[in-house]
């Protein structure tokens, strides 16, 4: 019997308050393991909730494990710097990234549970003619597809941003920039807990510490799963295992166009509000953000060779704080206190891939690489309609696999290479 | 950073190179008689391998020679460097246990032995 979780509200923080908080009851269950399931999600991060929250929400299938081999939001889910934006260039992404925008907005109130989403806009800057050129074609892409947009010049940046250096003496001045003022940001941790809640009152089995190995074909169908903890059949087994997709892939004998590579992140010692929207520049390769802790989040570049490793190169961290001092001279004396790094599945256009495959029953949701986290309700939503109706939503029909055979790529590298 | 053993130059720093890729993709000798799915195979798909992979690397602020690396993905690990058009050395590769298993003792762990 699966029991509802009770609604968290002020009264419910003050009962359990004055019971000093020691009564707060488990946010989702530790389920035994069936033996059939009407649908398995092999990964536990955000997208992988999300696509087994949706199943059950929208598509009335409930009968669902979600099997991870760490814990949930372990992995990218709990590693990015949580820019949320939907100012794509093209239409197949602007539309996809803009439903999971839609989604956003409303959250914390369907799951009942504080994502903290702050629309504190995202400014992606220009530091040369090329960069003003590309930034305006976006920003006129993005107003035809009915997405919020604005361009300012150098001293709208400055009046926006005042800490940011918009000296004309500096290696890469700032010619102007685009500013979303919907994009912003979110807690990453609590979108994996907030989705992992909604499912397991739905249903939903979330299996923890139980890592795949193998995935079960008969006669191109597929049948199942073997795991650490044994055997798992199921008829319908979706993919989302991010930058271990390759991996997986392999067990089924596919290959995928997917490079994995180690991406970093580091946070400062928290300080007063200092910078109070998200600073994006592919040019510099930097970007800052401040969490609502008082920590400055800052994002690095991609090694430039594939690892699983989960740590990068410190020469690329090195390059990352040389922007970010120039940009904003006033942050040069911060401390850093930690940083790390998740694997990253990188496409050659840098657009995600969600599509069923030759065989039956076996779908892949992946190819994220640097800029998943702000799609992760829109991904799940999508997701788990073409694993429930076995044929792509409309948002993602653009998104299949074959897409490297015709030659119809939904080249993103402006949008999405750099900036995540 | 990876230290690389650049065969023309010595021991550099990750810094000065970069990488190429997956190594041993053939060009199709018969471009016209290609499908679109073997161009996709040819162009985009790859093994991404975790674990012992072949990739070629390039010293790109040194000598400017290509040359070939055997690297444990799981570990970063070189195993062996050697020239452009040389078949890869043999290599006993017993990382990972698991298909995703992490090495034992953080990511540095060596597990992969030269034979
Ligand atoms: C440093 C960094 C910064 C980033 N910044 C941003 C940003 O600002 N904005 C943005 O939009 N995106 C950002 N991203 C990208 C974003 O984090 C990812 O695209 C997104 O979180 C992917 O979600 P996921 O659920 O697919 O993957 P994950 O959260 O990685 O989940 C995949 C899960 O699969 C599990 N798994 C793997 N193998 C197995 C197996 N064999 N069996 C069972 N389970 C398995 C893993 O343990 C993992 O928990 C960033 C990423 C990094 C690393
Ligand atoms: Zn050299």
């Amino acid at each position: 019997m699966i029991k509802k979780p009770k609604k968290y509200s002020v009264f419910s923080l003050v009962r359990n308050a004055l019971s000093y908080h020691e009564n707060w009851q488990p946010a989702w269950r530790n389920p035994e393991i069936k033996k059939n399931y009407d649908a398995i999600i092999v990964g536990g991060g955000g997208h992988g909730l999300t696509t087994a929250y949706y199943l059950a929400k929208n598509h009335g299938i409930k009968n669902i494990a979600v099997v991870e081999k760490g814990w949930i939001g372990g992995g990218n889910t709990g590693r990015n710097t949580t820019i949320i934006r939907s100012n794509y260039l093209w239409d197949q992404s602007a539309a996809l990234y803009e439903h999971a925008l839609k989604l956003w907005e409303g959250m914390s109130q369907e799951l009942n549970y504080n994502v903290m989403f702050s629309q504190r806009g995202v400014m992606n800057v220009a530091h040369n003619l090329h960069d003003v050129r590309e930034l305006k074609r976006r920003w006129n892409a993005n107003r035809l597809n009915d997405i919020d947009c604005e361009w300012l010049n150098t001293e709208q940046v400055k009046k926006f941003c005042p800490v940011i250096n918009t000296s004309p003496n500096i290696r890469y001045p700032v010619l102007g920039a685009t500013l979303q003022r919907r994009a912003g940001t979110a807690r990453h941790d609590a979108v994996a807990w907030g989705y992992a809640r909604g499912a397991d009152a739905m249903g939903v089995d979330i299996i923890q510490n139980c890592e795949v190995t193998g995935i079960n074909v008969n006669n191109g169908n597929v049948t199942g799963i073997e795991t650490t903890k044994g055997t798992i059949n199921s008829k319908k087994i979706g993919v989302v295992s991010a930058g271990h997709t390759s991996v997986i892939a392999k067990m089924a004998g596919i290959k995928l166009p997917l490079e994995s590579r180690p991406l970093q992140a580091l946070v400062s010692e928290p300080v007063k509000p200092i910078i109070d929207t998200v600073v994006m520049s592919n040019t510099i390769h930097a970007y800052v953000s401040q969490s609502d802790k008082g920590e400055l989040v800052i994002g690095a570049g991609t090694d430039g060779y594939n690892s699983y490793t989960q740590r990068g190169g410190f020469n690329i961290v090195e390059d990352t704080i040389m922007a970010i001092v120039e940009l904003f001279p006033i942050f040069s004396r911060m401390k850093m206190l930690r940083h790390w790094g998740g694997i990253v599945d990188i496409c050659p256009d840098a657009s995600p891939i969600i599509s069923k495959t030759h065989i039956n029953g076996l779908y892949f949701n992946c190819g994220w690489g640097t800029g998943g986290f702000k799609a992760t309700p829109g991904s799940g939503w999508v997701f788990a309609h073409t694993i429930a109706n076995d044929q792509p939503h409309a948002l993602n029909a653009p998104f299949s696999i074959n897409r490297f055979s015709s030659g119809e790529l939904v080249d993103e590298h402006g949008a999405a290479a750099v900036a995540h | 950073m990876l230290l690389i053993n650049c065969p023309y130059c010595g021991e550099r720093e990750q810094e000065e190179f970069s990488c190429g890729g997956e190594a041993h993709i053939e060009r199709p000798k018969n471009p016209p008689e290609l499908s679109d799915d073997q161009w996709a195979d040819y162009l985009f798909l790859r093994q991404n391998i975790k674990g012992l992979q072949f990739e070629r690397w390039n010293h790109s602020f040194g000598c400017r020679q290509w040359f070939n690396v055997a690297r444990n993905t799981a570990t970063d690990e070189i195993l062996a460097v050697y020239h452009m058009g040389e078949k890869p050395p043999k290599l006993e590769s017993n990382d990972p246990i698991t298909p995703c298993g992490e090495p034992k003792i953080g990511s540095g762990n060596f597990s992969t032995s030269k034979k």
